[in-house]
């Protein structure tokens, strides 16, 4: 079976009326000369070492080597403890689950790289706050980060998944696009709901650069990883309640590709543009440097 | 287009808190100690260009170490290996050399064996050179290195050898300082190479180094 596009995808699920992620799983197993079950089991692996990183995280407030960040999870979780947020539970614990994946990250916990280790924190940080506050099952779970790796994997068939490539778009920007279309799929989305989600998510993190501080990812990585948690979702209702994106998803891949290309090197993993270039972050550079 | 699996998007597990800079150096100090695969006393790490920047703040010298000491990528003691470590004698250098590949190490054992290797991305790495030979060797497959003198008949003994055995060679890559001088093998192979026929070609006359190394997990 070949799937390198989403319109491959699409036209695959409804020839054999499977689901995105059934038709993922047969993929991999064809792959990997191995059957179904084994594939899923792999993946199951991977998905309790997300929860891992979620426990370890939201108990921790080890700073990173930098002496930086590592403590902003303990201050979302204490004040939303004490007055809750505007949106909720589910808004809580996906913004709690992932600053905890990436601080675990930045403290040189185990993490799980999906699709970066930069990025690690967006996708399993909707999967699971989603499943467990609306009580959907392990195996459905399973389901969604198969729905998830196969979005990423079209994606990096046209680009590859790197900040030094084509900036935190290829990064952040489709862990986003990734969940978006795996919550679609868990929230009980068709194939087009899925993709639909995809597009939605992709073409508003286009032109998104990687501008790390002194080359670390922790400013502005980590936070970066609560907020296109949420734009995932934000993706997701918007194709659940039927709204489609004028340009389809191939093409946006396609301008992601294009927009990188166009990108200057500068603002792409190397920490001589943007944010890495400002007089805060020179300072912050130079007593890191001098420690 | 060779299809890619799921598992490059949503694997590996690992430490933190980057592919290429920690678990990238891991797997370069793993495969740095396939290669070399006798006791050692003595590691001394020389970090490059961006390696040698922001290794520190990604946890490279940790990486590096822990690797070589035979850690896996998703060991969570890698953050602790200085701690850990006694036994041996360990030290870091940071160069600048723009000839370099951006994230590049030179791994110097008991002052006897030097491997140079790159960490390419998501956790990729290639071994460049062993001694000054070059080599391509990713981890990918199971990998037969030889070092011997150079003359005329030794690739073909030692491919009779494996092809005895029935394992594809996947690829086979030969280099030398001089004609007649020292040369070296690197013979990529599809599965393990039985014991006994790693045993027959360190036997060949004139070979004077053999390691079977295999593929990273």
């Amino acid at each position: 079976m070949q799937i390198l596009s989403f319109q491959d995808l699409i036209e695959q699920c409804k020839k054999n009326n499977k689901a995105v992620f059934e038709i993922a799983q047969i993929y991999e197993a064809e792959l990997q000369e191995t059957d179904v079950d084994n594939i899923r089991l792999k993946v199951n692996e991977n998905l309790i070492a997300m929860k891992d990183a979620i426990k370890n995280g939201l108990k921790s407030t080890e700073k990173s080597i930098s002496n930086w960040c590592g403590d902003d999870c303990a201050k979302l979780q204490k004040k939303f403890k004490q007055k809750g947020t505007l949106f909720g539970k589910i808004f809580e614990k996906i913004t709690t689950y992932a600053l905890a994946t990436a601080e675990e990250n930045l403290r040189m916990g185990i993490i799980v790289a999906c699709p970066t280790a930069g990025s690690c924190g967006i996708v399993p940080s909707v999967i699971i706050a989603v499943a467990e506050e609306k009580h959907i099952p392990e195996r459905k779970q399973i389901d969604a980060l198969i729905t998830a790796g196969m979005i990423g994997l079209i994606v990096s068939n046209k680009v590859q998944l790197a900040g030094a490539v084509a900036g935190c778009q290829a990064e952040c920007g489709v862990a986003s696009a990734m969940v978006a279309g795996a919550l679609t799929q868990m929230l009980g989305g068709n194939v087009d709901e899925v993709v639909q989600a995809v597009s939605l998510a992709m073409k508003n993190i286009l032109g998104l650069t990687c501008d790390p501080v002194c080359g670390l990812v922790e400013v502005p990585c980590i936070k970066r990883n609560a907020f296109l948690a949420i734009h995932a979702v934000t993706a997701a209702e918007l194709a659940l309640c039927g709204v489609e994106s004028k340009i389809p998803a191939d093409e946006i891949v396609d301008t992601l590709k294009i927009t990188g290309q166009m990108m200057s090197p500068l603002l792409k993993e190397t920490a001589k543009g943007g944010l890495s270039q400002t007089k805060t972050a020179l300072k912050l550079e130079e007593q890191l440097l001098n420690k | 287009m060779e299809q890619k699996s799921l598992f490059s998007v949503i694997s590996p597990i690992m430490a933190g808190p980057s592919s290429s800079h920690t678990a990238g150096a891991v797997r370069l100090g793993l495969m740095a100690r396939n290669i070399y695969n006798k006791k050692f006393k003595k590691v001394k790490f020389i970090l490059y260009n961006s390696f040698a920047t922001t290794g520190f703040g990604h946890g490279t010298d940790k990486g590096l170490l822990a690797g070589f000491l035979g850690y896996q990528v998703d060991d969570a003691r890698i953050k602790s290996i200085f701690n850990i470590v006694k036994d041996i004698e360990y030290s870091y250098d940071y160069l600048q050399d723009i000839s370099r590949h951006p994230n590049s190490v030179d791994i110097i054992i008991d002052d006897e064996m030097k491997i140079s290797g790159n960490s390419v991305g998501a956790g990729e790495i290639e071994i460049v050179r062993i001694n000054g030979f070059s080599t391509k060797i990713d981890g990918v497959y199971d990998t037969l290195i030889l070092m011997y003198k150079d003359k005329p008949g030794v690739i073909s003994t030692v491919t009779k050898i494996i092809q005895k055995q029935h394992v594809n060679i996947a690829s086979l890559h030969c280099d030398r300082d001089s004609k007649g001088g020292t040369a070296t093998m690197y013979l990529a192979l599809d599965i393990p190479l039985d014991e006994s026929a790693i045993q027959q070609v360190k036997q060949i006359k004139d070979v004077f180094f053999v390691t079977n190394i295999r593929k990273l997990k």
